[in-house]
């Protein structure tokens, strides 16, 4: 049973951790993008679709990537290229995102998927209880922990980490010093979008092998918050997916338990936590103040 | 090759007018390439879509219907976003509204008289204000960001909405079905003539023009706008953001929660768990689309609805999905975003990088 419980809140913390990991890139670049939602969905239905139609949920996940990435693009043009709003500009994507998915999903409701295996190493995968839980996810859950590692050496190790925070921090020094602010940006917003997309492949690849509208079911929005969450660090944020994932699960092992409490408030539960572990981090502003990027959500006009 | 942005010295009157109507055509174009693609003929596809449905006075009646919860939810809306408040969630304000204004017409059936119709639009008024004071509050009080708590509040009213229909307000005699009684003919908004219009066409009017009156003739549409674009500026006026964040949620609220209440008593006549095809987020591009201003939410109300009832055209017509209308109205917030950069800016092509990653002071 807790063996059952831990894979399952494994499967429901990748992919808000996979899609909040490129959010938090994006945001420590500066830019708030509230697409996160219509990204995912875009790559929940390529992912599916690609998987569907060539048998390889791996070529499923190059699919997903791509379209998460593909639609951002569409957010950094307006976004950076013609310095409109990005709050607007998010939800516009987050609208196009769940529509059009519904347009090119259409055919593929109600289709079975294939579903990413889990790695089968001989020996190891096999052990008692820790032998499933550590040596036989399937690649993804990896993935999301190497991205983990990956981003936080990038910000705080690299240089290009650095051009990245100082990009977010005060764009005007960072103009001044010669760094492509808007170049830094465009990449943070494709990596984000690629992100998100993966995060969405997983959904429909992973977690359940259909492709049902609407399925992000307000993932990508819960991603942005746990960015909030995690004051922008990146090693947080896997503590914040996994509560999550964990509230996710618990709700739904708790409804054939049937304690008497309806299933629509067990269903509400992600969704009232998202909001109270929000109040509770705002709640300390100068934790939020010390960590947000200075320049997040500000547009760059470069002046000449 | 690239773009380069200079900003106007004052702000483009002529194209803060002709942005939207530029949006829109680009927005048509793109839909015509569509056809293209499904193999449509372009000319007879936009025919279908943008043009038949006003040729049949049904259609017509119907486009009013539709506009009706968009003009209501986007004139609120603009009210928030023009002083700095992002309320995205409306479709949940629209829902608990639909929820409290139905209290009276379900718990006490028999209460019909004249008062009946009034202090249900009152209940769903205040049901929908209340829950979007919820944001409003956890933003001035602990500075938590409003656009998360709003729109994960939308999922819960949706579920809470699922619960009612299918629990306590269940109507026994539905043969399981879930949806409650369905409301007495003095709990319903009257039609107008013998079609779909109804009487609530007439209260959104009403309220576009108030909202277009107090924006441009008092001191509080002075005072949305001052704190929307320079809240320190505001503070200097005398004018608190605080108390404005929680006005704007709850005027926005409010409307929201009243189209809830009058797309129940007017089009389905009963609760139950689907009531809105997503009027509360489709109103955000409403709002956009009228750039704020009532009298243009007005007309851009109309402008969505036609692309709601477009797109049911084209499924029934040229076996073209319905979802089409959806893409198209995401394409046409985008489309609104960007030109209305051009009200600030003008823009010119650069061929070369040369003089780009030059310091700025050079």
């Amino acid at each position: 049973m807790l063996e059952a419980i831990i894979l399952t809140v494994i499967t429901a913390a990748t992919p808000l951790l996979l899609a909040a990991i490129g959010e938090l890139v994006v945001e420590r670049s500066g830019v708030l993008n509230l697409g996160v939602e219509g990204m995912m969905v875009m790559g929940a239905v390529a992912g599916f679709a690609v998987t569907n139609t060539t048998g390889s949920p791996y070529l499923g996940i190059a699919g997903g990537m791509f379209a998460g990435a593909a639609i951002s693009l569409v957010f950094g043009f307006v976004t950076q290229t013609l310095v409109a709003n990005q709050v607007a500009s998010g939800l516009a994507l987050t609208l196009f995102g769940l529509g059009l998915s519904g347009l090119l999903g259409e055919s593929f409701v109600g289709t079975p998927g294939s579903k990413l295996p889990g790695l089968s190493i001989p020996g190891l995968s096999d052990l008692p209880f820790l032998g499933r839980i550590l040596f036989g996810q399937d690649l993804l859950v990896y993935v999301s922990f190497a991205l983990i590692a990956l981003v936080s050496w990038m910000l705080y190790r690299s240089r290009a980490g650095l051009i990245l925070r100082a990009v977010g921090d005060n764009h005007g020094s960072a103009h001044a010093l010669g760094y492509r602010v808007v170049t830094v940006r465009y990449l943070a917003i494709l990596f984000g979008g690629a992100c998100a997309g993966l995060g969405g492949a997983y959904l429909s690849i992973a977690y359940t092998p259909l492709w049902v509208e609407n399925m992000t079911a307000g993932r990508g929005w819960i991603a942005l918050a746990l960015v909030v969450f995690a004051s922008w660090i990146p090693y947080r944020l896997a503590i914040g997916a996994y509560l999550f994932g964990a509230v996710t699960i618990l709700q739904l092992h708790a409804q054939p338990l049937g304690l008497g409490i309806p299933s629509q408030f067990l269903s509400m539960l992600p969704y009232l936590v998202t909001v109270a572990v929000l109040v509770i981090i705002s709640s300390n502003r100068r934790a939020v103040r010390m960590n947000a990027p200075a320049c997040l959500g500000k547009a760059f006009v470069p002046d000449r | 090759m690239r773009l380069e942005l200079t900003r106007r010295p004052q702000p483009s009157r002529r194209m803060a007018l002709l942005s939207p109507v530029i949006a829109v055509g680009l927005a048509v174009v793109t839909t015509a390439i569509v056809f293209m693609l499904y193999g449509v003929d372009p000319v007879r596809g936009l025919y279908i879509y943008f043009i038949a449905p006003l040729t049949e006075g049904w259609s017509r009646e119907e486009l009013v219907v539709k506009a009706t919860p968009l003009i209501l939810i986007g004139v609120g809306l603009a009210v928030a976003f023009l002083s700095n408040n992002w309320n995205i969630g409306a479709e949940g304000q629209f829902t608990i509204g639909a929820i409290t204004g139905s209290m009276l017409p379900i718990l006490s059936p028999d209460f019909q008289n004249f008062a009946t119709l009034p202090l249900m639009l009152t209940l769903g008024a205040l049901g929908g204000a209340l829950y979007a004071t919820v944001p409003a509050l956890l933003k001035t009080r602990f500075g938590t960001n409003e656009i998360l708590t709003s729109l994960m509040l939308v999922y819960v009213a949706t579920l809470f909405l699922d619960w009612m229909v299918r629990g306590p307000w269940r109507d026994p005699m539905a043969f399981g079905f879930p949806n409650t009684i369905s409301f007495s003919a003095a709990a319903s908004i009257p039609f107008i003539g013998s079609g779909r219009l109804n009487a609530s066409a007439v209260v959104a009017l009403v309220i576009v023009v108030l909202l277009a009156v107090i924006f441009a003739r008092t001191l509080k549409g002075f005072e949305i706008r001052v704190l929307g674009e320079s809240p320190r500026a505001g503070a200097f006026a005398g004018f608190s953001a605080k108390r404005m964040t929680i006005f704007a949620f709850a005027v926005s609220g409010g409307l929201a929660g009243l189209a809830g209440i009058i797309q129940i008593a007017s089009v389905i006549g009963k609760l139950q768990p689907a009531i809105s095809p997503g009027y509360g987020f489709t109103a955000i591009i409403v709002a956009f689309l009228g750039r704020l201003n009532p009298i243009g939410i007005f007309i851009a109300g109309f402008v969505i609805a036609l692309s709601y009832l477009g797109g049911e055209a084209i499924q029934s017509g040229l076996q073209v999905s319905s979802r089409m209308a959806q893409v198209l109205q995401g394409t046409l917030l985008f489309y609104v975003l960007a030109c209305d950069s051009f009200i600030l800016y003008r823009m010119r092509i650069v061929r070369s990088h040369a003089g780009a990653s030059a310091p700025a002071h050079a």
